[in-house]
This record gives structure tokens, sequence and C-alpha cells, in this order.
């Protein structure tokens, strides 16, 4: 039994989790049975009301529909997985080593790779003999092999974890892995810069790419608030809708108005700042009343001063047109050369044959190059004494005035910093879609930033980049598989699960990683040896 | 005349401190003396932390004067100052009774964060610092210097790069102390510097700070239960009892004052007979070694 025993340690969270002083004579099943029924109950009350009754509104009246079916297959799923963690995992046959798990875990992944790839390359001609016997069964095979996959790299992480947990040492893998981690950085970077010229990306995987940037932007942009100076702020996408608007109020109108259409190529490149400004401006704004506030407080006030904003924008008519919002705004230019299907145009000036997609690099590598300098400039500031003076705040503010460190401008620059940033994004954002109404700036935006930041680890940069991939990246997932149309029934819709999807991932990733995906903070100055400090100690900040 | 009449570092006069209809401190006069190891001692709940945060403007007191003197002899009306102004400018550090480091950050990022302001300056406002020009580089190594020195002082060098979090409870005292003296104080307010440490620890103390008191030319003000280390290192003792100075003098005067004795053991002053002064002296230094900082009532 002996074998067994971190198994239950690290799995044991059942309510049942088998007791650590359980004898050699085997597991309790009477009290196994009791939790098993138990939570099918809970499973039954949760899900019966929820997918059990569907009311619609056919021609004329409201009607109530039955869903028994599924629900008794939603609960036997629970009610059998829960019986078979109970059986298989937290009270597992005595012969099974941690070794065993590793091994099916690679077994696993085999089955799933192969299968997956007799899936893809059967579906159509000339290989298609599996689709000829049935339409959907390529598909099914896929499905089993994404399934296999998953399962399998999840046995292997857990055996591999539990080996390392016997012996009291860091597990195989993370100590494979770690030297890696070093350099993710650096492939991220190579990737994504010669990302637009990989054969077979095409427009839509160049937008993606966009979008992700500029959600990497805002998240570091934000981690200066949040992740340094721990200073909780519900209403960061105020400063997108701030730059966006200044940028497209300038451009349109003012611009024009102020310097005739002479400076038109080039408004981009001198708004750009000037909307950085203004936002910083705001975040100063903002930064005044909420200094003496702390934690709960400042997250209301900060997501009020959020919806303030854009409850501004909706009803300014005069000025921000309200819900119609601003449009044909002036796309950037390459430096003052438009990009245009004509003799002064990007292509007709550098001799390449037209194309639609050069706008779209250009943007790519506008957002890349302002987000690495958003980090660039973040990475700085850590080693400056105003970045040391922000984490100091985050870890405790009365030590910090006891020092002499004026808390009030610490506050106040690190809100003026993050609007900054945000403001630079959102006014990538207006020259992008060419049009800005507040709609693009509800809360939700605030949140899905906010999660970006807290999933990344507070205060990580690398985990910002990781994170907004897995949260943009999830919502795109689900558009490519295809293969679960042809295995559910008619009128499935992938992308209709894409926000589950996403509450599923935030939901494993705080149970398993409750401080963010990046653990480990970086000391800005060292003597002899860099170590990275463990994220256990390091304050969260006072909101 | 004595040191602290003559060439006082800190004046604190007449200074009332009023939580609503509660009398925190009453009338309080004392000087702290320039190169003095000054403690002040009093009963729990007599308003000794209350004296220290009016000090360092985490409190505004009620009424009276707190002036700090360098020894150019600019002078600095404490309580008009903020908090972080009265750090910055008329160099008070203070530690704290629990402790308050930058958990999460390494020792010597603590003793960095310290030195904060004359970085800010070598970083041009953090604006030349971005772009690279200026001498930040320098004067970030003179701050590392400076924080050697410190980690040399207090026997952490080899934990340097460790997470101040990680260090045992004696360390972390030793390293607030280095911390305050980083900032380049002319006066260093200790609030229970000894309370929690063993023998060893405590004796490890009292050299630091009489080293401090040697090299730096500071004036140092301490609250502490522990008699062992008023007695050995003190110069000058204030005593204060609900909120009222009932003693002020050499460690020899104030341990056989009437008044203090009383104070400490709840006695009447006619009561308490002089000859068993000494005795009950000693009765209850004994008594405070064996229970440094045990039954707080707020300690304000």
């Amino acid at each position: 039994m002996a074998p067994s025993q971190p198994a239950q340690k690290q799995k044991g969270q059942g309510a049942v989790k088998a007791p650590d002083q359980r004898q050699p004579t085997g597991p309790d099943y009477g009290r196994i049975l009791i939790d098993t029924a138990i939570t099918a109950l809970i499973a039954l009350a949760i899900i019966g009301p929820i997918v059990g009754m569907n009311a619609s509104a056919p021609q004329g009246g409201l009607v109530l529909e039955y869903r028994w079916g599924t629900v008794i297959a939603l609960v036997a799923i629970i009610t059998i997985g829960r019986f078979l963690l109970h059986l298989l995992v937290w009270n597992r046959p005595g012969w099974v080593t941690p070794q065993h798990v590793k091994r099916w875990g690679w077994g696993a992944i085999a089955v799933g790779v192969v299968a997956i790839l007799i899936g893809m390359f059967t579906m159509d001609a000339p290989l298609g003999f599996l689709a000829q016997i049935h339409e959907s069964l390529p598909a099914w095979f896929v499905a089993f092999g994404v399934f296999a996959l998953l399962s399998g790299i999840w046995l292997l992480v857990s055996g591999a974890n539990e080996v390392a947990q016997a012996k009291g040492v860091q597990s195989h893998l993370a100590r494979t892995l770690e030297p890696f981690g070093k350099y993710v950085g650096v492939v991220m970077l190579g990737a994504a810069i010669i990302l637009p010229f990989i054969p077979g990306v095409d427009r839509r995987i160049v937008d993606l790419a966009i979008l992700m940037l500029t959600y990497i932007m805002l998240g570091w942009g934000l981690n200066i608030v949040v992740g340094l100076a721990g200073l909780l702020d519900l209403g960061y996408v105020a400063f997108y809708a701030v730059g966006a608007y200044s940028y497209a109020l300038l451009s349109t109108v003012y611009f024009p108005l102020w310097f005739g259409d002479a400076v038109t190529p080039w408004t981009f490149w001198l708004v750009l700042p000037l909307a950085g400004l203004l936002a910083a401006c705001w975040g100063l704004i903002l930064g005044f009343p909420v200094l003496r506030l702390r934690g709960d407080y400042l997250a209301i006030v900060t997501l009020a001063f959020g919806e303030i904003i854009r409850t501004i924008l909706v009803n300014w008519y005069s000025f921000t047109n309200g819900p119609n919002g601003i449009s044909g705004i002036p796309r950037p230019s390459f430096f003052g050369i438009p990009f245009t299907n004509d003799d002064k145009g990007f292509a007709a000036t550098f001799g390449l044959t037209y194309a639609p997609l050069q706008r779209i690099i250009f943007l790519y590598y506008v957002i890349l190059v302002m987000a690495l300098i958003t980090n660039f400039v973040t990475l700085r500031l850590r080693k400056l004494p105003i970045g040391r003076a922000w984490e100091a705040l985050r870890e405790d503010e009365i030590a910090c005035r006891s020092l002499g460190i004026n808390t009030t401008s610490t506050k106040l620059t690190a809100f003026a910093m993050g609007a900054m940033f945000g403001g630079f994004a959102g006014s990538f954002f207006a020259t992008r879609q060419g049009f800005v109404s507040p709609e693009s700036f509800v809360f939700m935006e605030s949140a899905i930033i906010l999660a970006i930041v807290v999933l990344g680890g507070l205060g990580s940069q690398i985990g910002v980049v990781i994170a907004a991939i897995v949260v943009i990246g999830a919502f795109e997932v689900f558009r490519e598989m295809a293969f679960l149309k042809a295995i559910m029934p008619a009128g499935f819709d992938p992308t209709q699960y894409r926000m589950l999807a996403v509450g599923i991932a935030m939901v494993l990733i705080m149970r398993w990683r409750p401080r963010g995906l990046v653990t480990k903070r970086n000391p800005s100055i060292f003597l002899k040896e860099k170590k990275a400090v463990s994220v256990d100690l390091v304050a969260q900040g006072h909101g | 005349m004595v040191n602290w009449h003559n060439n006082p570092v800190l004046r604190v006069d007449r200074v009332t401190m009023r939580f609503g209809g509660l009398l925190a401190i009453d009338d309080l006069s004392f000087n702290v003396g320039l190169n003095d190891i000054t403690a002040l001692i009093g009963p729990n709940g007599a308003g000794k932390t209350t004296v220290f945060n009016c000090l360092t403007g985490f409190y505004k007191p009620t009424e009276g004067m707190i002036v700090m003197r360098h020894e150019d002899g600019k002078e600095f009306i404490l309580e008009r100052m903020d908090d972080f102004r009265i750090a910055q400018h008329a160099k008070v550090a203070r530690t704290f009774q629990n402790i308050r480091l930058f958990a999460g950050m390494t020792v010597l990022e603590n003793l960095v964060v310290a030195q904060h302001n004359t970085l800010m300056r070598a970083s041009g406002y953090t604006v030349a610092g971005i772009l690279g020009i200026g001498g930040y580089g320098r004067a970030e190594k003179q701050a590392v210097e400076k924080s050697k020195y410190w980690l040399d002082k207090i026997h952490l060098t080899d934990r340097a790069d460790d997470p101040a979090g990680d260090l045992p409870y004696g360390a972390q005292r030793r390293l607030e102390i280095a911390r305050a003296m980083c900032t380049g104080p002319k006066l260093l307010c200790l609030d229970e510097p000894a309370a929690g440490l063993n023998p060893r620890e405590s004796d490890d103390l009292n050299k630091l700070l009489l080293s401090i008191r040697k090299d730096q030319g500071i004036g140092i003000l301490l609250i502490e239960h522990d008699m062992r280390v008023v007695m050995e290192i003190s110069d000058h003792v204030v005593v204060l009892d609900y909120g009222q100075k009932i003693a002020d003098g050499t460690p020899a005067a104030v341990r056989t004052d009437p008044a203090v004795i009383a104070a400490y053991l709840g006695v009447d002053e006619e009561e308490a007979p002089p000859i068993a002064g000494k005795l009950i002296t000693e009765a209850l230094q004994r008594v405070e070694q064996e229970k440094p900082a045990s039954g707080k009532r707020g300690g304000r």
C-alpha cells in the first residue's frame, strides 16, 4: 500500500478522501457508496432545474419542455466518474505504482496521436476508406484521439509528480522543463517576428495574432497597476476607451480642422503619443480620488470609473457621436506612404504587387513593436527605484512610508503608467478597426484583461503572454473543432461553447495554480546569485 | 548638565495625544541626545508606541511640539510634516513592533528600497533612468555597497539573495534595523527590537546597537520591555505610565525611583518601602526576562 500514499495526499481532496490511517484491508466501500450517492444528489439538484426544463415560446404561448434524458445522462456521467475516481485514484489498487501511471500516460498519448493521425488522413480521398465505411468515423477517431491525448498527459504529469513527491524532490518532468523556461520568451519572440512569413499563415491567423498582441499589451499595462503596485483596477478598459476615442476624434475631426489635410498620412504617428498622454492624464484623474481606498472599495470605485467613461461616451452625443460611434478613422500609413492600390501606394513604391495582406502585416508589426516597448519599459522600470517602490507598496504600504517613500506619487505613477499603455493600445485598436463605439469598451473587456493578468501570475511578464494566448486563443480554437460537429447531434456549433471552455480553463488553473501560471518572482537586483522568490511569500497587495 | 539637554537630536515638548475621550499621552516632554541610546519604557498600554507614531508622523499630536534638530543646526517641526517627509527630510527612521519587512522581496532588495530617495534623484526621477542616461548605474552600485556594509553588520551577507520572509525571526528583526539604517537617519526609533529574541540574539542586538551608536553619530530611541537590554546599553531612560512621564534620567537613577517601581508593580508610592526598591527592581528584571513580550495591551 505504501506507494499509493502520496497519491492520496495529492488527489485526496474528495469528501471521503481515503484516510491516511487506512488499514491494508482495502477501501471503505460503505463510505464510498454514501459519497457517490451524495454526489449524484448534488448533481441532480444542480443539473435538474437548469438542464431538465426548457421554457420556449413557439408561436403564441410559453411551453415548458422536459429533457429528463439529458439530465439522467449527465448525472450518470458525474456519478460514475466520481465512483471511478474513488476506486482508481483515491483508493488505487495496491499493485499500481506511480511508474505504472506514467507508463499508461505514455501509452495513452501514443494511442491518441495515432488515432488523431488516422482520423485526419482518412477524412477524404485517396485514403478515405474509413469515411467510406461511415461518414463520421474519421471524426470519431479524432475525437477519441484528443481525449486519449489529454488524459494521457494528465496521467503522465500526475504520475511524475507522485514519483517526485515520494522521493521528496522536484519531478523529473519539471527538472527537464525548467532550464527551457529561460528560453520560452526568446522562442516566442522569434516566432512572433517571423509569424507573418511562415508558409500557410493567412490573414485570419495574422488577425488573431494582432488581437492577441493587443491583449498582451493591455495585460502588460494592467500588470503594472495590479501585478506590481498591487492596486486592483476593475476599470482598466476606461483608459483603452480614452486612447481609442482620443485617436478617433483627433484624427477625424480636430487634426483636419487644425492642420488641414497635409498631415493626414502622418496622423497615426502624431496622435499615438497624444492618445497615450491623454490616457495617462485620466489615469491620474482616477488615481487622486482612490488614493485612500483599499481592497474592495478600490475595486468598486475603479469599476464605476470604467462605467462612467462608457456612459459619457454613449450620452455626450455632440462630442462622441453617442452610440453610433465614430467611423472613417484613417488607417495607419507606412511612415507617410498609404497602403493603397495606386502609384503612390506602399506596394508601388517598393515595387511589390499590391495585396491587402500587406496592411495587415504592417499593423501586426506595429502592435508587436508597441507591445515590446511596453515590455521593455516595464522591465526597465522594475529595476529603477520607482519599480521597486511599486513592489514595496504591494508588500507593505506603512513600511514604505516609514522609509520615506512618497506613496501618493508612487500610486499615481503606477496608475498613469498603466493608463498610458492602455491608451496606446486603444489608439491602435481604433486605427485597426477604423471604427469605434462605446460597445467595445464594456466591463467584459476589463474582466478579460484582469483575467489574463491573474491567470498569468501577478507581476509576471511572460505569464501575461501565455495567459493572453490561452484566453484569446481558446475562443478561436473552438472554430477549428470541426470534427466535433460530425459526432454531435445536428445543429451543434462548437463556437457556442467558447465561453464555457474559457470558464473551465479558469476553474482548472485556479484549482491547480491558484497564484497563476508563473509562480516565481524574479528579484530586481542580486548580489551573488539570482534566486527566484516563491510566490507564496509575495503579497498580493491591498486591493 | 547631561548630554540630552546639551546636545539633543529630538525635543518632545508638552505633547498631548487624545483619541476621542482617551488620553493616550498627557503633557509629555523629553529629549533624546545625540549619540545616546534612550530607552522609553513603561507598563503595557502606557503610550509608548503612540509616542513613536507621533514622532514618525503616523499620528498628529493633539497638542505640543516635536522638534528634530540636525547637527548642522537645521530644525524640523515634525508634527507639521507628512510621515514620509519626516523619514525623507527630518531623517527619522523606525522599525515596528510587529515586523514589517517586504517579505516577498529579497534581503538585498529590502535594503535597496530603503535608499529610494537617493536613488530616485540619481535616476532623474525615473525619466533619465528609463532612457539610460545619467549616473543611475553608479548610484545603484553605491546603494549596493551600502547594503553590503549593513548586511555584514547584521551577519546576513550569505542570505542577501533570499526572500526576507524566509529568514528566521531574529534575523528579520536585525534586517529591519539595517533597513531603517539604510535610509541614513539621524534618529533611529526601534519599537521593541528585542521582543521574541533568545538571550544570544539579544546580546547580538545589544552589540549592533552599541556599534551603531559608536560609528554613526545618531540618536537611538527604543521601546523595550527587556530590562536586560535597557539597563545594559541605554544612557538615558524615560518611563511612561498612563501617558505621563513618571521618571527621566540615567538607568541607575531610574531603577531606584519609587514611582517607577510602583508603576510596574502596581503598589501605592507610600506603601513601597525605599529599601525594598532594589530588590523589587531585580525581581522585576527577572519577570521581564522570562516573558518579554507577553500580555500586550496593544502597546499604544
